[in-house]
């Protein structure tokens, strides 16, 4: 072990993962660089735009500024496993995945993990938001401009959920 | 533009196609086989290959930065070949000259009989200045930009490769039945043998069509025959992009890979002095400090570990004698150079750019005139991935690069140059973007510059260097600041007698100045300003500015007019009956003139680019000198959609892309850098102040037009024209954030 580093134990998407590292090291490239798991992405560094968005014991957390320290503990989990831990469809797509091709909502596609994530957390709480509340809650950034696909995205899933007596 | 519309509207006629391309000799099928073909299949025509199984993959010229052109351009090929959608595939196409984006410059330089410097696409001028203006240097890109990847790439380069291919494919079959080739059609991947319904898979005849030729001059089928064209079909780049699996240039992993960070000097062109490496001597993980001429990049084994270091390291650097460069000495010597080019300044020394649009003390209706001066400030592209780009020089001299950019080809053939080596010992690997808008066009390649240079400090080793969000801000290409000056006199009508606009340039004179509005004595006159601030094209590139302009102007007009804006515009379109159609389909969707809600109000505005006519409708808002915008009504004329929910995308996406930049849209220059840092001070707009947005495709019998960039220019002066129809301010300047509305 080097000078400044500790292990740490990790657990990702079910998995346990033991790491040498500064205690201060930002989980996000922890989770890039260490895990490989590079669907979570680097979009500011600041907590600002949620590209790095994933669940820290299922609340939606921007990893790029949490030192990684402070995740030891908790239920990590990112867009690669999302599906295999909530996936509901044939093809481990939770059905804010399959919101999300259905309303062809990517473009570019860089933001959409975290978007995906942070939305999932929020359905979690509030099956059914307003367009005020996901306005409120969700201030990801895609630089493409997807937030009407979003919207409707998240419309149709409200509007399964309340059919569903949720 | 004219000349372009001309030759387009030839080629697009429905079976004749006037643009071909040389023929494939078979030594370069052999070489495509060689690049880009797995056992068991084989390339037919450029960009086409098709498989034992069936399978048509095509290869695509252009990088996936979200515009849905992968899905959008193997339908124009499934659709030709008459193939079976789910035997589709779609590649990207290796960066060698074989795939090289001939037909999208085949498209511009036909446009441009006599292809000068001035006469190509901005877009493109980055290539043609480092070819040397030579047009077969030209021909070796691989560009995604200009909005062109399936008006012309689509058009004139894969739709006929495919419609070859098929041909090819029936020629194979009337072979084997020693039959003649009228006597086969195709349907669903398959060559039918019409008199006896003997059929034949793709896939059975693929290996023995690929002996032919190509044809240059294959039939098309006819609008009226598709079946595939105009359908909105699910992207095939979407699945991945829901759940991680999309690799983009920043994920890439090669064994060994260590990671760089960068610290430019925040002055452009600033030079290294010095920096502290004592700071980071004994830190884990660090492998080298490399000093360059205007940077320091820390090399390490970890991204944090380098980025952390090269803070620490508290470079300092020269101040390349533009310390005193700022937003507002640019500004001032914008209007310098246009008061110069004025005959009367209407703008008295400090006073702010935009007189007014007053009648004078005294006018009749007949000399009523309108002066009016707009201003537009730099603006960053922030893509959501920061530029990024892994590079490996090897001992023996060969050099492999892997990065996301908006033309493969050119990226090697810099990448090469920047590591003075040659052409042939380099191998680029194109990546998915996670977004670009201009940021990754040639002539905009800083990433690749720096990243071969780390590379080259250290033989043997992969580097992937990431830009963080400051040094992408502050290191960008960016929409250049232009201020721009109109005078018009009105008839006694109200309609214009005269239009005259002077605006300032960074380069040459903007085609994207001259409005379609049918105007007599017209005048339009570019006087360069330089500044030391690095520009480059930003999605829609000059129309951004000049629909601005041009938009706010004639809205000024109709007011002083005493006319309403829409009506203003309609009677000045009678001899443009598309724009005129959009015009009032736009209208019409708004419900223009119809009952608003208390405190709201709409703008209108109009701008064609890249072949497409965009017209946007704004309603907004404005309570207690907050601004809402509510809604964006668009009405869209692309001649024929490939695919209608893709390219609605593509507008609804330009309009979010034009709001954020009309809102609080601005790159400010102090002491000879960007101040900005990162999103807090470079807003975007979020979901909770995206508008609703509702588009309307109408199509009409005009060429393919460009789909990523038209949707964002008309934007601002939509939101502006709004703005003063609800409270009589007029803004001239933006963003809008930086004017109190109440």
């Amino acid at each position: 072990m080097g000078e400044g580093l500790l292990q740490i134990q990790l657990h990702v998407n079910g998995n346990p993962h033991d790491i040498d590292v500064e205690p201060d090291a930002p989980l996000l490239w922890v989770i890039r660089d260490e895990l490989k798991l590079t669907g979570t992405k680097f979009g500011c560094g600041i907590g600002a735009c949620g590209a790095c968005t994933v669940h820290l014991n299922g609340k939606a957390t921007r990893s790029c500024m949490l030192p990684v320290a402070a995740a030891a503990n908790a239920q990590i989990t990112t867009i690669e496993g999302i599906g295999a831990i909530e996936g509901i469809g044939a093809q481990g797509l939770t059905a804010v995945q399959a919101a999300w091709i259905k309303h062809q909502v990517p473009q570019c596609g860089y933001c959409q993990s975290g978007m995906i994530m942070a939305i999932s957390a929020l359905l979690a709480d509030n099956a059914t938001p307003t367009e005020d509340e996901l306005g409120a809650a969700i201030t990801n950034i895609c630089r493409c401009g997807t937030y009407t696909r979003i919207r409707a995205a998240v419309a149709s899933l409200a509007a399964g959920a309340a059919r569903g007596g949720a | 533009m004219i000349s372009r519309r001309k030759i387009l509207i030839g080629g697009a006629a429905a079976t004749g196609l006037i643009v071909g391309y040389s023929l494939w000799p078979s030594g370069r099928r052999e070489h495509a086989n060689r690049l880009a073909a797995q056992p068991g299949e084989r390339f037919l025509a450029y960009w086409i290959k098709i498989a034992d199984d069936d399978t048509v993959t095509v290869l695509i010229p252009h990088c996936d930065m979200g515009t849905g052109t992968f899905t959008a351009l193997s339908q124009l090929a499934a659709e030709e070949l008459d193939a079976d959608w789910s035997n589709m595939r779609a590649e990207t196409a290796p960066p060698d000259p074989l795939f090289a984006n001939g037909a999208l410059v085949e498209g511009f330089a036909l446009a441009h009989e006599g292809l000068t410097r001035e006469s190509v696409p901005a877009f493109l001028q980055g290539t043609v200045l480092a070819a040397g203006n030579r047009l077969a240097r030209l021909m070796d890109i691989q560009v995604s930009g200009g909005s062109s990847a399936v008006s012309y790439t689509g058009v004139y380069g894969i739709r006929v490769a495919a419609a070859a291919a098929r041909e090819m494919l029936i020629a194979a079959a009337a072979e084997r039945l020693k039959a003649p080739r009228n006597a086969f059609h195709t349907q669903s991947s398959r060559v039918i043998h019409t008199p006896s319904g003997q059929g034949f898979r793709f896939g059975e005849l693929a290996a023995a069509a690929s002996r032919f030729s190509p044809s240059s001059r294959p039939n098309l089928k006819p609008k009226s025959q598709y079946t595939l064209v105009g359908k909105a079909i699910a992207r095939i780049d979407i699945p991945t992009k829901v759940n991680g699996a999309t690799r983009y240039g920043i994920d890439v992993d090669v064994p060994g890979m260590q990671f760089a960070a960068i610290r430019i000097s925040p002055v452009f062109g600033g030079q290294l002095l010095s920096v502290r490496e004592a700071a980071v001597a004994g830190n884990p993980g660090i492998k080298k400090v490399v000093k360059l001429d205007d940077a320091v990049v820390v090399v390490a084994d970890r991204f944090w570990r380098a980025q952390r270091a090269v803070d620490a390291l508290q470079p300092v650097f020269g101040d390349a004698g533009i310390a005193r460069v700022s937003s507002a000495s640019i500004r001032e010597r914008q209007l310098e150079a246009l008061n110069a080019k004025t005959r009367k300044p209407v703008v008295a020394a400090g006073t702010e750019a935009g007189a007014g649009a007053e009648p004078g003390a005294g006018a009749t209706p007949e000399t009523r005139a309108a002066e009016c001066t707009y201003h537009v400030p730099y603006l960053a592209h922030a893509a959501m991935e920061p530029v990024n780009a892994t590079a490996l020089y090897r001992t023996d001299g060969t050099l492999e690069v892997w990065a996301g950019s908006q033309d493969g080809l050119g990226s090697r053939a810099f990448c090469a140059k920047a590591a003075k080596i040659p052409l042939d010992k380099v191998t680029f690997h194109l990546l998915p973007s996670g977004g670009a808008f201009g940021r990754r066009l040639p002539g905009l390649w800083n990433f690749l510059t720096y990243a071969v240079q780390t590379a080259k400090a250290l033989p043997g080793i992969p580097v992937k260097l990431i830009f963080t969000r400051e040094q992408d801000m502050r290191h960008d290409y960016y929409r250049p600041s232009v201020t721009s000056r109109f005078s018009a006199k009105l008839n006694s009508d109200g309609t214009p007698g005269s239009w005259a606009n002077h605006y300032t340039t960074t380069d040459d004179a903007n085609a994207g100045a001259h409005i379609v509005y049918d105007v007599p004595n017209q005048s339009y006159d570019a006087v360069k300003v330089t500044t030391p601030v690095p520009t480059g094209p930003w999605r829609s590139v000059e129309f951004s500015w000049h629909g601005f302009f041009v938009e706010s102007f004639i809205d000024e007009l109709a007011h002083l007019a005493n006319r309403d804006p829409f009506e203003y515009r309609r009677a000045l379109l009678q001899h443009k009956p598309r724009h005129l159609a959009t015009l009032e389909l736009a209208a019409a969707k708004a419900g223009w003139g119809g009952p608003l809600a208390p405190g709201r109000a709409r703008g209108i505005a109009m701008v064609e680019c890249f072949g497409t006519i965009a017209v946007h409708v704004a309603e907004v808002e404005i309570a207690a000198g907050a601004l809402r915008v509510h809604r964006i009504t668009s009405a869209v004329d692309c001649g024929l959609v490939v695919n209608p929910d893709g390219f609605k995308a593509q507008i609804e996406g330009a309009i979010v892309f034009g709001l954020s930049a009309a809102l609080h849209g601005e790159i400010t220059i102090a002491d000879g850098a960007v101040e900005n840092r990162n999103f807090p001070d470079y807003p975007l707009v979020r979901l909770a102040n995206c508008p609703a947005i509702d588009v309307h495709i109408r199509e009409s019998d005009a060429p393919v037009g460009g789909g990523g960039e038209p949707g964002t220019p008309a934007v601002a002066p939509a939101v502006t024209n709004a703005i003063f129809a609800a409270t009589g301010i007029r803004i001239r300047e933006l963003p809008i954030a930086k004017h109190a509305l109440a």
